[in-house]
């Protein structure tokens, strides 16, 4: 039963593969479907790509990007048909817009936010105190003397 | 460097980390009473008429199907909504479909991945809300919609533009709050 469970462990990342009855037979034009793949995100499970993923939506996207490939269409062609249905989310490289700008600047801002605070910790330091006078000399002087 | 600038700049990423704790704090006061919900994707087709599409009846049942041309030129708006017998919050949501049939606002069907022989002992189990009902057994009527799983609704006007789009059951709550609005002002 043991080896059976691990068999299953080795072999998910490979079950998560296109299905080979789903992939094209030129394997220059199935790159090319895989890496448009890897660009889109799976609605239903948000974190991974369609290609990563099972969801039955993430299959049928496949589908459709490698039947249009075989139609003759290109990478822009086939990214903006699925832009303009699921809009700016399903790109997992979202372009810069309004809506992503903090998105993108996020980084940057982190970054100036870092350097200025490194710049306050970092300021000039304190000058040295002034030297003693002669009345606060003999105060020491005094205070050393007593027992 | 002058006195002032250097204040300004000290008082640059102070003013921009408090406007971000303004922004986080609105955000997670909208995730507690539920008016923000990061996993819901606004519709990208919002605004913009129903896309290309035409489908068939469901099977052995009197209702038509749906196309895009049905959806034009319409006396009224209509709700088109996505369902399927094995979805469970389609469940929750029928009951509020029944009210708007009752009604008399248009509701049509598309029956997503589903069996004809499911989808009807559904409906005769639970009512039929629809006045159209349609059979998209491959997806991909959904996918020109963004549909991204169901139950998902559109309200679409008499233009035939998309109005509203709702991922998830029509609750009560969406029915009064969100929907009836709409229906008022679309009217």
């Amino acid at each position: 039963m043991r080896w059976l469970f691990l068999l299953l462990l080795w072999a998910a990342p490979a079950l998560a593969q296109t299905m080979p009855a789903d992939r094209l037979a030129d394997p220059a034009a199935e790159a090319r479907a895989q890496t448009i793949g890897r660009e889109i995100r799976c609605m239903v499970c948000q974190g991974q790509s369609i290609e990563d993923s099972e969801a039955d939506l993430a299959r049928d996207l496949r589908r459709i990007i490698r039947e249009k490939l075989v139609a003759g269409q290109n990478e822009a062609q086939i990214r903006d048909f699925l832009h303009a249905r699921y809009g700016d989310f399903i790109l997992l490289r979202p372009p810069f817009s309004f809506a992503t700008a903090l998105l993108w600047g996020t980084p940057v801002l982190a970054l100036g936010f870092g350097l200025v605070l490194l710049m306050l910790l970092r300021r000039r330091p304190t000058p040295p105190p002034a030297a003693l006078s002669p009345e606060e000399e003999a105060a020491l002087a005094r205070l050393k003397d007593s027992p | 460097m002058s006195k002032t600038s250097r204040r300004l700049l000290l008082a640059a990423p102070l003013g921009l980390a408090a406007a971000g704790g303004v922004g986080f704090w609105y955000m997670l006061d909208g995730l507690q009473d539920g008016s923000y919900d990061p996993r819901t994707v606004p519709s990208a087709l919002l605004g913009r008429p129903v896309p290309e599409f035409s489908l068939p009846p469901v099977d052995e049942q009197p209702l038509a199907g749906l196309a895009r041309a049905d959806l034009l030129n319409l006396p009224r708006p209509v709700l088109v909504n996505f369902w399927a017998s094995w979805c469970v919050p389609c469940i929750i949501e029928h009951p509020q479909l029944m009210t708007l049939q009752r009604e008399g606002i248009p509701v049509f069907g598309v029956n997503y991945k589903d069996k004809a022989g499911d989808a009807r002992a559904f409906l005769a189990r639970r009512g039929n809300p629809y006045a159209r009902l349609a059979a998209d057994e491959p997806g991909r009527a959904a996918i020109e919609f963004g549909v991204y799983g169901v139950p998902e609704t559109y309200l679409v006007d008499r233009q035939g533009i998309i109005r509203w789009r709702w991922p998830g059951p029509i609750t009560t709550e969406v029915l009064e709050q969100d929907l009836r609005p709409l229906l008022r002002r679309f009217a």
